[in-house]
């Protein structure tokens, strides 16, 4: 194996390297956590926040000034001792509840969340009562004999 | 023969549905504030247009309109030739605050395009446009006498939603109690 080879093999090991190593949240403001649980928390919080400016991403994974920002401040609220339902209170009564990415349980919300409930089991209950029919059409009257198909 | 046509009209009935989330889907830009009809947030800021502090509770006896609006911010040059033509009026004051913006840059966007503002605070790290939930400029609140938010407007404020929505909101506005003479 020729030098230049191996310099190029050894430089795309490093590439690769390079690019597996665990990137922190695509978000480039470093914060300084306290602790591994503190972290942790911050995360699971504003991975359900919704970032107002880039309506697809959550604050986690935003670099919008604005995200950033509310990270700053969800991050503030947590010290200063706010449940996690406090923090998420704080900000719906700025922005409302498009800020979460989990809808809240309410009357207007109730269709959303019964909604695929009540659609799986009116599923359920159709297959089960034509399965029902098959059976006892199969069992009472033999299609291959039915006189009158 | 109605029990065959039933999956299709839910099919259709689910079309009609969808279809018509769609074409709504067109206003989900715009995220209703939970402030509407409720006390503005309480802030007390300093001046970029002069010394001194100016606060929610200065601005209690009148309605005015808070504009948020910064120099780098594209829709607001476009808007400003209508926050001025608002402010020329006379119809209520309109309250400038400079949200997120480098004080030499915005004096300079001021001396440029002209200041149409009664007065203008300073956001400078953006946390009274949290409080307001701000999520881009330019934005404008119409604040009553009561200092309580009647109407946002998120992004550029044209004529005609000046005209139709915001100036019948004013004039149907409780008789506003003497201006002060503050501003």
């Amino acid at each position: 194996m020729s030098s230049s080879v191996r310099l190029l093999l050894a430089w795309s090991l490093l590439l690769l390297l390079l690019q597996l190593a665990p990137s922190p949240a695509l978000a480039i403001d470093v914060i300084e956590f306290q602790n591994t649980a503190e972290e942790q928390r911050f995360r699971e919080l504003t991975a359900e926040l919704r970032c107002l400016v880039c309506q697809n991403q959550s604050l986690d994974d935003s670099s919008a000034p604005l995200a950033q920002d509310l990270r700053n401040e969800v991050l503030e609220l947590m010290r200063a001792g706010r449940s996690n339902e406090g923090i998420r209170e704080y900000l719906v009564a700025r922005y409302g509840d498009f800020v979460l990415y989990r809808p809240r349980f309410t009357v207007a919300t109730l269709l959303l969340w019964l909604g695929p409930i009540v659609l799986l089991l009116g599923g359920l209950i159709l297959v089960f009562r034509s399965l029902r029919r098959m059976q006892t059409s199969t069992t009472n009257q033999p299609s291959k004999t039915d006189p009158n198909p | 023969m109605l029990k065959r046509l039933l999956p299709v009209m839910v099919f259709l009935a689910l079309c009609v549905l969808l279809f018509a989330g769609l074409r709504m889907a067109d206003d989900k830009d715009l995220i209703p504030s939970p402030l509407i009809n409720k006390p503005a947030p309480a802030y007390n800021l300093p001046r970029l247009d002069a010394d001194g502090m100016l606060g929610h509770a200065d601005m209690l006896g009148q309605a005015y309109l808070l504009n948020v609006w910064a120099s780098w911010c594209p829709g607001c040059r476009v808007e400003h030739e209508q926050i001025t033509r608002i402010a020329d009026s006379g119809v209520l004051p309109v309250i400038g605050l400079n949200y997120k913006d480098a004080e030499a840059d915005a004096q300079r966007w001021l001396n440029h395009f002209g200041n149409p503002y009664s007065a203008i605070i300073v956001d400078l790290n953006g946390k009274t446009g949290i409080d307001f939930g701000v999520y881009g400029a330019p934005e404008t609140f119409l604040i009553d006498a009561d200092g309580v938010v009647r109407y946002k407007q998120v992004g550029i404020l044209d004529q005609r939603t000046w005209e139709t929505e915001m100036l019948p909101l004013i004039q149907s506005l409780p008789d506003q109690r003497q201006p002060q003479p503050a501003l």
